[in-house]
């Protein structure tokens, strides 16, 4: 474990060489957009001085990097405010979205998997089908948009958009978030709910749970506790891998739902060519990557016993 | 451990009543009067003299007030100050009304104003010329300051009262003291809102709570000028990327006011009975589209007439607009409908004459050099005229490069003085308030001082010498009259091509009222009338 997290050390510090050479290399000049289009030269060439774009590239990277070993982002060039404060006010509505859109997925798609893998061809086997390929070939945002004007517009029960923190109290936080995470999930519930399916397929062919079977274990039993949980690993990593999506791909969600996550600013900060921002943002998402990555190879372990006969041994 | 069962009935009232606290939750801070608004775009740059962007503009307007101001008949009005005049029109002496506090509520001093202009004046397009007429700045008195001229000058009153968009806003000495270059961050002004620093997260949020210091003037409200009376407790700005979700927003009661509505979505509000849509900017935008005179094929005046000719502004404005009740065609670089607008050039310049293009090309001895157009895709309002400008110029008989790119990348490559062949650029268009665009230094397509002017770099020198006649001239009719000459200039030297004006509406639910028709956007005298 602590292996792999100081191996991860130099995966960050090269991710943040590359995007800040990407950046840099990237048509764009934060000055041009602080200066508005109808600046003189003169007056965008006074506005690089001031942000310290003039400074060769490897002394701007020198300054950066330096800064950040004491933990500071830098400032944002077109806000000025510091860029971690920046992610923090952001990251609440971001996480918020996320784990529930996680759990939501979670409490209706493993169900869903199971149902399926239960009975191949059946009738609950079909409509698991069918909505996987609803969830899977329809994009969230126009889900989302039929959300809205289904539940929002047209019956009054949830607000169009916006967010409220878990401060301003639970059900005003939570009312914001249910259209959205019904918006997201559903691609993932079809995603989890066939990855379930298949790996319980191929799992209650094995022997062991004919043996199971054969030692008169009730049907859930099997399903559960024999199957699911041997099939848990590929699922594990589905999720693994939806969780890390979710946290840096819900810029269209939250632009559909107004909420102001990391997706919404990282495309800000994009737009605007705001370079401490855009590098901030990307190392804290290599970050959660890496971290989401470990936890899952914690899980695996977990879940299968002979890699843990295998660590002592 | 002993157990106490609640009662049914019990348990339906604790139900009840958590319901009832969890929906008091809901209502109780909307009860206050919060003018929830959806600005065109999130507010990221707070200095007003720093960017020229109008989302900036808009928010000086919310914190700092003006030394002058102007009403809706073009008029200039006192402000904070009123002045008087020497009879040689050489020197100006502003007297700062009674009672104007900054939102520290220390007084507002000459020497405040001093700093202010002198730092508007390092980068304003009317502020540099103007500090050439200009032989000092002196404070008389806490209340009271001089501005003594070499010469009279037009520009002094009109760049006080100057709407947009870069307004002389008065700021405390030791801000106005920072390098113009240098961006501010202390948001402290004297007008009728002030900034709530907690509440505000850049590109999001702005919240304005009314300056209950702020004593207005006693006229009626009228553009920048008369009384800013502020009748609601808090202004908040959000910003909401996706359109769609803002008018729907409108619609269920989650906002109050948008900005700028897109034309195609007008039709989710029309006949709304608690809706309201108006282009309460009743001057309007003006669209157009500028070429790089550096460079081949624009280099050739020939040719910019040619491009100019062909392109028709009809098309152009039904592909932008699209509805016609809000568009109309002009042919006038300082805008139909100001005082200095005139038309000269409509002849040629509305219909879209191809035939005229192709004899221009041909008397020009075209030789295929590429036009290198510039298409923005994610800013609506200027998206599609890149296209029929490149059919237009295609059927021509131009060779015709359409790249497309990001808002930002496209300024950043207007920066770019190469050949076409080595990144450069050809033509973009763009598009402007007529209330930064109505005098020939307030509009930025009109300096033509070659590498010294804004993007194209166009070099005629007839104009500058008009600019500078125009800076001389104090009376509106000389100014007509030479901005008359400016327009014949500049059509005929292809320094910007017009492609139409339109009005760009704004939506606001009907329990607020007193929305003010102006080029900018205000938010004094708005009250809330309805539940």
């Amino acid at each position: 474990m602590i292996k792999r997290v100081f191996a991860s050390v130099p995966v960050v510090a090269v991710t943040a060489i590359i995007v800040f050479a990407l950046l840099r290399l990237t048509p764009g000049d934060p000055a041009a957009v602080l200066a508005g289009e109808n600046a003189t030269a003169q007056q965008v060439d006074q506005l690089r001085q001031t942000l310290g774009l003039d400074q060769p590239l490897p002394l701007q990277f020198w300054v950066w990097a330096q800064a950040l070993l004491h933990g500071d982002l830098g400032l944002s060039l077109i806000s000025g405010q510091p860029v971690t404060a920046l992610i923090a006010g952001r990251m609440g509505p971001t996480l918020a979205v996320s784990v529930t859109s996680v759990l939501f997925t979670l409490i209706v798609a493993i169900p869903l998997g199971v149902a399926a893998a239960h009975k191949p061809g059946g009738a609950v086997d079909r409509l698991v089908s069918c909505i996987a390929a609803i969830g899977v070939s329809v994009p969230a945002f126009v889900i989302g948009y039929i959300l809205i004007y289904l539940v929002a517009l047209r019956m009054g029960w949830l607000p169009v958009q916006g967010y409220r923190p878990l401060s301003d109290g639970l059900w005003p936080h939570l009312q914001r978030l249910i259209l959205p995470t019904l918006a997201l999930s559903g691609a993932y519930i079809a995603l989890v709910a066939r990855m379930t399916r298949s790996s319980l397929i191929a799992i209650l062919h094995a022997d062991y749970i004919r043996t199971a079977r054969a030692k008169g274990a009730p049907e859930h039993t099997v399903l559960l506790r024999h199957g699911l949980r041997n099939a848990a690993v590929p699922i594990v990593t589905v999720v693994g891998a939806g969780v890390a999506s979710l946290i840096t791909g819900v810029v269209v969600t939250e632009s559909v739902f107004n909420l102001p996550g990391l997706g919404r600013l990282m495309v800000e900060a994009l737009l605007a060519r705001d370079y401490p921002v855009i590098q901030g943002l990307i190392l804290l998402f290599a970050l959660i990557y890496i971290a989401i990555n470990l936890i899952v190879d914690l899980l695996y372990v977990a879940l299968t016993p002979r890699l843990r006969t295998r660590q002592t041994l | 451990m002993t157990t106490q069962s609640v009662p049914c009935t019990h348990r339906v009232a604790y139900g009840a009543a958590a319901l009832a606290m969890l929906l008091a939750l809901q209502v109780g801070p909307a009860a206050a009067q919060t003018l929830r608004v959806v600005m065109q775009s999130g507010l990221r740059i707070l200095d007003p003299v720093v960017t020229t962007g109008y989302i900036t503009r808009d928010h000086g307007y919310m914190i700092y007030d003006t030394l002058l101001g102007m009403d809706a008949d073009f008029n200039i009005r006192p402000q904070m100050a009123d002045w008087t005049v020497s009879d040689d029109n050489l020197t100006y002496t502003f007297t700062l009304r009674d009672g104007l506090l900054w939102h520290d509520s220390t007084p507002v001093t000459a020497q405040d104003c001093i700093a202010s202009i002198r730092r508007w004046a390092e980068v304003d397009g009317t502020g540099v010329p103007l500090m050439q007429f200009i032989a000092s700045i002196d404070a008389i008195d806490a209340k009271t300051f001089q501005i003594t001229l070499n010469e009279p000058t037009g520009l002094l009153l009109a760049g006080l009262a100057r709407l947009s968009s870069r307004p002389v806003f008065m700021m405390p000495a030791r801000v106005a003291n920072t390098p113009a270059s240098q961006p501010i961050t202390d948001t402290t002004g004297s007008g009728p809102f002030r900034f709530v620093t907690e509440d505000y997260q850049p590109g999001l949020r702005v919240v304005y709570a009314r300056n209950d210091a702020y004593v207005p003037r006693d006229e009626p409200p009228s553009w920048t000028a008369g009384g800013k009376v502020v009748n609601v407790d808090r202004v908040e700005w959000q910003a909401i990327p996706d359109q769609m979700t803002a008018v729907n927003a409108l619609i269920n009661d989650e906002v109050d006011y948008i900005q700028q509505v897109p034309f195609d979505l007008l039709p989710l509000l029309d006949g709304n009975p608690d809706i309201t849509v108006d282009a309460l900017d009743r001057m309007g935008t003006w669209t157009y589209f500028r070429m790089n005179h550096l460079q081949p094929p624009f280099d050739n005046p020939l040719l910019r007439r040619a491009a100019m000719a062909a392109v028709s502004q009809t098309d152009i404005l039904q592909a932008a607009v699209g509805n016609p009740d809000l568009f109309s065609t002009c042919a006038a670089v300082m805008g139909c409908g100001t005082p200095n607008g005139d038309e000269y050039g409509r002849d040629w310049l509305i219909e879209g004459n191809i035939d005229m293009a192709r004899a221009l090309l041909a008397e020009a001895g075209y030789d295929g050099a590429p036009v290198v157009i510039l298409q923005p895709t994610d800013l609506a309002i200027v998206a599609t005229q890149p296209i029929v400008i490149a059919d237009a110029l295609r059927r021509a008989g131009f060779t015709v490069d359409l790249r497309t790119m990001d808002w930002q990348t496209l300024q950043s490559q207007l920066r770019n003085q190469a050949p076409t062949l080595d990144g450069g650029w050809s033509l973009y268009s763009s598009a402007a308030t007529l209330a930064t665009s109505g005098d020939p230094f307030g509009n930025p397509n009109l300096a033509t001082a070659g590498l010294r002017s804004t993007t194209g770099w166009p070099d005629v020198p007839e104009i500058e010498a008009r600019r500078t006649a125009y800076a001389r001239a104090v009376t509106p009719a000389a100014q007509r009259d030479i901005a008359r000459q400016i327009q014949r200039l500049a059509i005929d030297n292809g320094v910007v091509a017009p492609l139409g004006q339109f009005h760009i509406p704004t939506a606001y639910r009907n329990s607020y009222s007193g929305f003010l028709p102006a080029p900018v956007t205000l938010f004094w005298n708005v009250a809330k009338t309805g539940g």
